[in-house]
């Protein structure tokens, strides 16, 4: 038996659980996978060689990365407010509004993509108002990155709510009695154990926000170098039966993520000092 | 540093109900308080009003002679330490402790030197001199407790506030710690002010017992006098196990109910009373009555607890174990002359002097 396996968990049915997992994990996710990292080199090394020179994708991975990372970076703080505002304040109407909030995830992508173009359009309700002040959102990278952060915010929400739900009032009331101001307070007492699922939220949105295509494609205009995201150019290669520059892309962008996920995961465990129960010293 | 109460009321909020109803108090510098009574007595809504925390009140609270409203919390001079602690998880020992330090404005925060030099003054203190760099979650609850006690220590200020510190503990690690706090409240020379449930903790660690209920406080007093001269039958019933034995007073004797308890001279007016003692003051007296003795398991502090079967109910007491001989004998009298005796919940004026002190019980054969 795997030595490893606790004889007595909490979970029922441990052994079929972990066998059902092992299974599901690689039928689903691993089996999928493995093909994307051999199609590629089905057509020889030139079809890859000629990927990894192609300006145009790294412009594509560029635009995607740095929306989705700036789109979950802009949610954080707007999530921990509305996480706030439903923990702390009792906010008329806050069952409607807790409800709306998992809209985003509801929503097929290409709904809220249509939505977002015609509000942030020259016409729009709030395109026509920012065109005033001489601004442009859709058909831009900003009208990438509002979409992203509308797609990444219920993430954040998600991930902080139950952290502050479970935080007693006591700290806070414990750091103010020991004389911190109000900003001293939220600095070094508050957020310190909120950074954990901070960062997970921010970690969620940003790995969603990657891969985004529906909500984006539609407010983005989709110009080579400057407004087409990664997963937009796969379908493009797709679409030209270019099949293995397609799958060279979506490992690049598979590999990228990796990359960038276990910086995130670094982090997360960086901030988690302390909060996380070890054993004894 | 001393602290002044008149007439405090606070209001549960959205509600009519009072959470603490016209409390006055007063507290020297310098002195132990313990405030005791039952959940929802009002014991830790009253703390938390001292230390100014929770929204507003009716009536005046002074501390050192001054409204602490309003003034910031950095010069009041509190420490608080919550039923729960309250550490900061995320950091270890050494910056919780230093954290009333750290915060303060560069203008009058020691340097680093000078605040390490105090957490480790600190951590002596508290017994725990090789923690500093351990978290709060690989302490164990009685070395969390010390932790929370010198982060609130760490300022140095001059009353300290505790909400039933020792609740999460084991009775051995209790009563360590209580006795070590009493010993740090006369070292540094601190009023303190302690809330708990428990009134044999109150009685070993404070000068002063403030027994509350229902928002009010219904006598403050040292333990001694709370034993002996309780202001309401619930004083007697909540400082320990109390037996109670209706009756009337007449021609100046207290007549009990019950035949099979004596009756004992009173200096009160003719009129409905009853009796309350502890287990331990009752005797027992041959012919005095029909009532029988039946020895039980178990007993305290070198008694032996008997049941005394009365006319229609039983009672237990406690009696020295050489007495227990008398155990089975029938024709015993119950002496209840020690009684604290009430009518309509106050004392009854004239009421014997009580006898003080652990003075043992002893089965007279008459």
């Amino acid at each position: 038996m795997v030595f490893w396996l606790r004889r007595r968990d909490g979970l029922p049915g441990l052994s079929i659980s972990i066998a059902f997992t092992l299974v599901w994990i690689g039928l689903i996710v691993a089996l999928p996978l493995t093909a994307l990292v051999l199609r590629p080199w089905q057509d020889g090394g030139a079809v890859m060689l000629r990927a990894l020179h192609d300006t145009r994708m790294y412009a594509a991975l560029r635009v995607s990365f740095g929306c989705a990372a700036l789109a979950a970076l802009i949610d954080v703080p707007l999530g921990l407010l509305l996480a706030w505002a439903l923990v702390r304040a009792r906010l008329p109407g806050r069952r409607a509004i807790d409800a709306l909030i998992d809209l985003p995830f509801a929503l097929p992508t290409a709904v809220t993509g249509i939505t977002l173009a015609t509000l942030y359009g020259p016409t729009g309700w709030i395109g026509a108002l920012l065109a005033r002040a001489g601004i442009r959102v859709a058909y831009t990278p900003a009208g990438i990155v509002a979409a992203l952060m509308f797609v990444g915010l219920p993430f954040i929400v998600r991930a902080v709510e139950p952290v502050l739900r479970g935080l007693p009032p006591e700290l806070e009331e414990a750091g103010l009695l020991l004389g911190a101001s109000p900003l001293q307070n939220f600095r070094r007492v508050i957020l310190p154990p909120l950074l954990p699922p901070l960062v997970a939220g921010f970690s969620l949105a940003f790995a969603r926000c990657i891969g985004e295509y529906g909500s984006v494609i539609f407010i983005a205009g989709n110009q080579p170098f400057h407004s087409e995201i990664a997963p937009l150019l796969i379908v493009v290669r797709l679409q030209e039966y270019d099949y293995g520059g397609a799958t060279a892309i979506a490992l690049i962008l598979l590999l990228s993520a990796l990359v960038c996920m276990t910086g995130v995961a670094a982090l997360r465990r960086r901030v988690s000092r302390g909060l996380v129960a070890r054993g004894a010293a | 540093m001393s602290v002044q109460i008149q007439s405090l009321t606070r209001r549960a909020p959205n509600a009519s109900r009072k959470m603490l109803d016209g409390v006055s108090l007063t507290i020297e510098d310098g002195a132990f308080v313990a405030l005791v009574g039952p959940s929802g007595a009002g014991k830790t809504t009253l703390l938390r009003t001292i230390a100014g925390l929770d929204g507003p009140y009716e009536g005046t609270v002074l501390v050192d002679g001054q409204v602490l409203a309003g003034r910031p919390m950095r010069e009041r001079r509190i420490g608080f330490v919550f039923q729960n602690y309250a550490l900061f998880r995320h950091m270890t020992v050494a910056r919780n402790i230093s954290f009333g330090l750290d915060v303060l404005p560069r203008g009058e925060r020691p340097d680093r030197g000078a605040i390490a030099a105090r957490v480790a003054e600190l951590l002596e203190l508290i017994q725990l001199p090789t923690l500093g760099g351990a978290y709060p979650d690989q302490l164990s609850g009685g070395q969390r407790q010390r932790v929370a006690l010198a982060r609130a220590l760490a300022t140095k200020p001059g009353l300290l506030l505790l909400d039933e510190p020792f609740g999460a503990l084991d009775p051995i690690v209790r009563r360590q710690i209580r006795r070590w706090l009493r010993g740090l409240h006369d070292q540094l020379g601190l009023t303190t002010v302690l809330v708990t449930h428990d009134h044999d903790e109150a009685l070993e660690v404070a000068d002063r017992l403030v027994v509350m209920q229902n928002g009010r406080i219904v006598q403050e007093a040292a333990a001694e006098t709370l034993d002996a001269a309780p202001a309401t039958p619930f004083v007697m019933e909540f400082l320990g196990e109390a037996l109670e034995f209706a009756g009337r007073v007449a021609h100046g004797r207290f007549l009990p109910d019950d035949p099979n308890v004596l009756s004992f001279a009173v200096g009160a007016g003719d009129g409905p009373a009853t009796a309350y003692l502890r287990p331990h003051e009752a005797r027992l007296v041959a012919g005095g009555g029909a009532a029988r003795a039946i020895p039980l398991t178990g007993g305290q502090g070198g008694l032996r607890r008997l049941a005394v079967a009365l006319g229609t109910r039983e009672v237990e007491i406690l009696v020295l174990p050489e007495r227990l001989g008398q155990a089975g004998t029938e024709g015993l009298g119950l002496d209840i002359g020690r009684a604290r005796l009430f009518r309509d919940g106050a004392p009854l004026a004239g009421a014997p002097p009580v006898v003080t002190g652990q003075e043992l019980p002893r089965v007279t054969v008459g």
